[in-house]
């Protein structure tokens, strides 16, 4: 029983690194410009369809298609801002969130008209997903990197936040944008970096998704991408580290809630998160980590 | 009689004869497709009551009409089929046998009670956990469908409802809908949510309670959307816990900004005119054989429409003709001024 409570808890840990690099992004994107990217999940999905290019099709090394889906990750998140986001920027908060969920369907049945609704095998090498001997649990080689790639974009995103200039311009906008630019920060430039880093991150948690789950189809970031938003709600909306928090959180949440309760609970998941949602927004709506919700909205 | 009420009869006459006269000339196909888009009519109009007037952002109208949906055609169903295809129903529900009206009304009841019981801690913040929260409630309620399935028949779906649906119930709930909106959004409650969607802040101030009254918006949104739903199920005879999903939210948003956000005549204009072209557009969709090309065109729609005429047809405004008073320029929509 100990051993299964411990590989729920490795179980927790991987699913949790995929929510919080998705809410990463999410939270870093509503901080900046105060918008709920609905499209979030769908850059998630795109990240795992050209990791199965890289994969599948070319054959490429692991170093290049995290490096194709970090690129692709966020030159799709820079499409999107150009042509749906920055038009709209000044409007009421309403009117993006209406432009983002457009954009998400947009995605998505682009998606199933380029490439069918069909689901695909996302088959990395045999070695990766061969179970590490001499443990007790059952962890492969994908476990391991996804957690430990996790950390390693987690700290190299909060050394760019907290010590670059880049990163204070960003710091700088989410508190209070109209003086950042008075200070001679160049908005869109941050706001760009923003979408970018967010994107990517979201395009890498996708090829997590879709390694992990060995599927792939173009309505997979949907649900994902709502759940990001959910560990971003649970650590405080607009707060980097709260995301990561919250993305572990939710993680464990999940995965334990659906072992230690009894098989016919298994199926309540996807509503106990989001019933864990509207609990948090009753008892605590600034999350753990967040600032005042009706301040900064 | 003032004005509003012969304008409000003359246009009630005119939609009967229109009816009437459907239902003499078209065959059932087109009356089905009439009765869908009456269906539209009634989930845009309330919708445009929380999501335009008050500028809330509900994506919850499809748990909503299956709250209402699921509630009345339970209460509608034969009893004589419940003991074998709904096991689980109490034994005080399982040899009750409805007629539409009441069994809407407890579907409508349902649903209003629910967005009560979700409103009151989401709404007490900003617009944007409403998004979430709502599309969070969809699948929720679709899970829960799914997995009481002695009540609900799981993922099957509830097959075989009575169809008691027709153009006539249908239409009766358009003009029930549009009144009550109609007479909200004119009333001092309507100014209240105007005012809010506006500037919260200056609404707070002159004393008017935000939480209560976006509650309110939102509450009878849901009861409109669960007595749709309860229409839908009767019309389609169906009702499966994948049946309303976050798209047909999405078709609702979008037919609800190209309206104008707050405008219940432009909402009106934009459920019939949208779903006449989705019909054509799911018929282009058969023959051609692309597969999403309809929600692609609606999302192009929606994102030209918030980039190039945020406002819709209308705005928040209804045209003069209807209100009896002469244009206003110095009107402005809330859609004009910023956050």
């Amino acid at each position: 029983m100990d051993i299964y409570i411990l590989q729920q808890l490795v179980n927790g840990l991987i699913l949790g690194s995929m929510y919080a690099l998705t809410a990463i992004g999410f939270s870093m994107i509503y901080g900046i410009v105060r918008l709920i990217n609905f499209a979030h999940g769908d850059i998630a999905m795109i990240g795992a369809f050209v990791s199965f290019a890289a994969v599948s099709l070319a054959g490429a090394p692991l170093v290049v298609v995290l490096a194709s889906v970090l690129v692709a990750g966020a030159m799709m998140g820079l499409l999107v801002e150009q042509v749906a986001f920055r038009p709209l920027r000044g409007a009421p908060q309403v009117n993006g969130f209406i432009t983002s969920l457009a954009v998400s369907i947009m995605i998505q049945n682009l998606g199933i008209l380029l490439l069918t609704a069909e689901p695909r095998s996302l088959s990395f090498p045999g070695y990766l997903s061969r179970r590490i001997p001499g443990l007790a649990i059952n962890i492969d080689l994908l476990d391991v990197i996804i957690v430990a790639l996790s950390l390693v974009l987690m700290a190299a995103l909060m050394t760019v936040v907290n010590r670059t200039r880049l990163g204070m311009a960003m710091r700088a906008t989410a508190d209070n944008g109209v003086v950042a630019s008075l200070m001679g920060i160049n908005i869109n430039r941050t706001i760009m970096a923003a979408f970018a880093i967010g994107s990517a991150l979201a395009g890498v948690a996708g090829l997590m998704f879709g390694a992990r789950y060995g599927q792939i189809d173009p309505m997979m970031g949907f649900l994902p991408g709502l759940k990001a938003f959910v560990a971003a709600v649970i650590g405080g909306v607009g707060s980097i580290p709260g995301a990561m928090l919250g993305g572990y959180l939710l993680g464990f949440g999940e995965v334990l809630f659906v072992g230690l309760l009894p098989p016919e609970y298994a199926s309540f998941r996807d509503a106990f998160v989001f019933g864990l949602l509207i609990v948090i927004l009753l008892v605590m709506p600034n999350g753990l980590l967040g600032r005042s919700a009706e301040e900064r909205a | 009689m003032s004005r509003g009420a012969v304008v409000a009869l003359a246009l009630t006459a005119a939609g009967t004869l229109m009816v009437w006269l459907a239902t003499a000339l078209f065959d059932s196909y087109v009356q089905t497709l009439i009765a869908f888009a009456g269906i539209n009519v009634i989930l845009v109009v309330s919708l445009n009551l929380t999501n335009g007037l008050t500028g809330l952002f509900s994506l919850g109208h499809p748990a909503f009409m299956m709250i209402g949906g699921y509630l009345a055609a339970i209460l509608t169903f034969p009893a004589n089929r419940k003991g074998f295809m709904l096991p689980d129903l109490p034994v005080w529900l399982a040899g009750q046998q409805w007629d539409l009206l009441p069994a809407l009304l407890v579907g409508g009841a349902g649903a209003a009670l629910v967005a009560l019981v979700i409103g009151f801690p989401v709404l007490r913040l900003r617009g944007h956990y409403l998004a979430v929260a709502t599309l969070g409630l969809i699948i929720i309620v679709s899970v829960l469908m799914r997995n009481f399935d002695g009540v609900t028949r799981g993922a099957l779906g509830l097959s075989g409802i009575p169809r008691l649906t027709d153009l006539w119930w249908v239409y009766g709930w358009v003009v029930v809908t549009l009144l009550v909106c109609w007479r909200i959004k004119h009333s001092s409650y309507g100014r209240a949510m105007l005012a809010l969607n506006a500037n919260e802040l200056a609404a707070a101030c002159i004393g008017i309670r935000r939480a209560r009254t976006r509650l309110l918006a939102f509450a009878v949104g849901a009861f409109f959307a669960g007595i749709a739903g309860g229409l839908w199920a009767h019309q389609v005879t169906n009702l499966t816990p994948t049946s309303l999903d976050v798209l047909l939210a999405f078709t609702l948003v979008v037919m609800v900004v190209v309206g104008g956000q707050g405008s219940l005549t432009g909402g009106v204009l934009a459920a019939l005119t949208l779903s006449a072209l989705s019909a054509v557009m799911r018929h282009v969709q058969q023959e051609t054989e692309i597969p999403g090309i309809t929600q692609i065109v609606l999302a192009l729609i929606l994102i030209l429409i918030m980039i190039f005429r945020p406002q819709g047809f209308f705005g928040s405004r209804e045209p003069s003709w209807l209100t009896g008073r002469r244009a206003q320029g110095r009107t402005t929509s809330p859609q004009t001024t910023s956050r």
